[in-house]
């Protein structure tokens, strides 16, 4: 990016995003809207705000390193690379999931400014912890950024990259785990609690920022901003988020995991995102599809 | 017997290509010693990454590293690699087509006695499964130095197996490889034997017994199992009554299976597998194991004898 956004111009643009990924997940009836809308901000703000990386960039050598380990967010990670350029955005929302396109239920290398294929949890940092190798390796002064999610820390090989970042002191690289409290069977903390994961953080050797409020653009810009200047020791921000953010119906509702929205809830989704951004003085569009349009088979 | 395991041969290999290109990195899971590479960590420790008894680490870091230019091999003992790491492979190796090579040490049955947590009888059948894994079984030093001097060109993923001891020479200094394209030893008649990894040499022995009974017995090294080559498969079951394929492996998935395949599907003739057996194997040395189970060269002839014996009928 050419010029990073500060905290309220991050907010504002989450914001626009929440709208596109509405959209999306409408049009496919598939996506995780629950994850898309909890991590969306620390998306965006990593986008826009704190990574050295544009589609001009995208065959750059320097160039920082991403990586969606909970990759069924993937459908954000389109909306927020579609807008950034790196494809037509349009494509993205209106493909989604469908036959034959690109843009699948994972981010996968078909899709420009996705650096590897996952999907799979519990891969990201051990990936993360290679590129930040290379890096050091290269005498090369990227970083790396890796978001995971809560439930995602069940995986046992997460302790496996946790141990070896540590063990390496690689300070050019960052973990983000999106801590929204929910996965598919229910909250974390019933289904596998993963506990304290600060402490784990920091016992593998870990500088760990705490994020009070995830979906607060400029906490986590500041906490991306501690991270950038550790010497030593590789970062994790532990970004406390709301699974649904944004849209009353879905905020800390385990059904909204991967929930489709039937018409209506999509009409008081936008309708409530929009009443939203004009609060923050900007403007949303106004929903696609009405009922009429629909029913004229406009829906692809 | 080779003076070097092949497994020192690769190291070889990585020694001189790191020496030209930096990067060319090793990657084990506190394997170096039993991977011949503490050399390679000796001389190159800015090129070599330990991440400790963590395989799934081991190949998902390699995977990370490779994305950012690096050219990978990743060694570790057979068994662990194509079972502990196998989603790693799946997604971050194969999937993801990153230039990481998968080295799976002291493959088979080369741990012997310590018994089925360290035999790696499922390698080929997991790795061929996997799309854009190429899977590969070297039978000598000479052999595995010019499949890693040639893997060392290319960018896409691939699994080797070698042994943990030094394998019989099979070829010479001055050996012809083309990737991907089997070694016919010789043609026969009446029966072709198709082997891979350590079962070349022995099938060679026993067409040569063969042979000398007047049997007309062809040998091919099929040291590519994925992709195999086909056109040597048919051109053998073209021009023998018979073909017998011979592996240090389970009868599941692995090199006999795609043979029966090839041919029933392009020139239908009779494919006996000889394998190790579905099950818990009996303790001993590799040799023994072998022994015990006729992948020997007595054990391939017997069995060779015995399919010519039963068309006669």
């Amino acid at each position: 990016m050419e010029k990073k956004m500060n905290g309220a111009q991050l907010a504002q643009k989450a914001h626009q995003l929440r709208r596109d990924i509405i959209e999306m997940i409408y049009q496919s009836k598939s996506g995780h809207v629950g994850g898309d809308l909890s991590v969306i901000d620390i998306l965006t703000t990593l986008y826009y705000g704190v990574m050295n990386v544009s589609p001009g960039q995208k065959e750059d050598p320097g160039r920082d390193r991403f990586l969606l380990s909970k990759g069924h967010c993937a459908d954000a990670l389109y909306c927020v690379l579609g807008d950034c350029g790196y494809f037509d955005k349009e494509e993205a929302i209106t493909t989604f999931s469908q036959y034959g396109s690109r843009f699948i239920g994972h981010p996968n290398t078909d899709v420009p400014g996705i650096e590897l294929n996952s999907g799979s949890l519990g891969h990201g940092i051990s990936v993360g912890v290679g590129m930040a190798l290379a890096a050091r390796m290269n005498g090369q002064d990227y970083r790396t950024y890796v978001v995971c999610g809560d439930g995602e820390m069940a995986e046992g090989s997460n302790y496996e990259g946790m141990m070896a970042a540590g063990h390496f002191k690689l300070d050019n690289f960052c973990v983000t785990v999106d801590v929204n409290g929910l996965q598919i069977s229910g909250t974390t903390k019933d289904v596998m609690d993963s506990a304290e994961l600060a402490k784990k953080f920091e016992d593998f050797g870990f500088y760990v920022i705490e994020v009070e409020d995830g979906n607060d653009c400029g906490q986590l810009l500041s906490a991306y901003e501690m991270a950038g200047i550790q010497k030593g020791k590789p970062t994790a921000v532990i970004a406390h988020t709301v699974k649904g953010k944004g849209i009353s119906f879905m905020e800390d509702n385990v059904s909204w995991h991967h929930g489709v929205m039937t018409e209506e809830q999509y009409q008081k989704a936008v309708a409530e995102l929009r009443a939203q951004a004009e609060k923050i003085g900007m403007k949303l569009e106004e929903s696609r599809y009405g009922k009429e349009e629909h029913a004229n088979g406009n829906h692809q | 017997m080779g003076t070097i395991s092949n497994r020192e041969a690769i190291c070889e290999v990585l020694l001189e290509a790191a020496r030209k290109d930096p990067d060319v990195v090793v990657a084990c899971s506190d394997s170096r010693g039993s991977a011949s590479l503490a050399p390679f960590a000796k001389e190159f420790p800015q090129q070599f990454v330990e991440l400790g008894i963590a395989e799934q680490n081991l190949v998902a870091v390699s995977a990370g590293l490779a994305a950012c230019g690096k050219k990978v091999f990743a060694a570790s003992p057979a068994s662990f690699l194509s079972t502990r790491s196998y989603e790693q492979a799946k997604v971050d190796v194969a999937y993801s087509r990153t230039n990481v090579t998968l080295v799976g040490i002291s493959g088979g049955v080369s741990y012997g006695a310590l018994g089925m947590t360290h035999h790696s009888c499922q390698d080929i059948a997991a790795f061929c499964a996997l799309p854009d894994m190429r899977v590969y079984l070297p039978c000598d030093r000479f052999q595995t130095k010019k499949l890693i001097q040639e893997l060392l060109t290319d960018t896409d993923p691939a699994y080797v197996r070698v042994s943990r001891s030094a394998s019989e020479d099979v070829y010479g200094e001055d050996m012809e490889f083309t990737l991907n394209r089997a070694n016919v030893l010789s043609r026969g008649s009446d029966v072709t034997i198709i082997a891979c990894g350590e079962m070349v040499s022995p099938a060679r022995e026993a067409a040569r017994a063969l042979e000398q009974e007047g049997i007309s017995a062809g040998v091919i090294d099929m040291y590519c199992l994925k992709p195999m080559d086909e056109e040597a498969v048919i051109e053998a079951a073209k021009n023998s009554k018979c073909i017998l394929t011979v592996e240090e492996h389970s009868p599941y998935g692995g090199l006999g299976s795609r043979v029966a395949q090839i041919v029933s599907a392009g020139c239908p003739k009779r494919v006996v597998n000889l394998a190790l057996p579905d099950g818990h194997l009996i303790a001993g040395s590799g040799p023994e194991v072998f022994r015990e189970y006729g992948l020997t060269a007595e054990g391939i002839a017997a069995k060779a004898r015995q399919m010519l014996a039963e068309s006669r009928i």
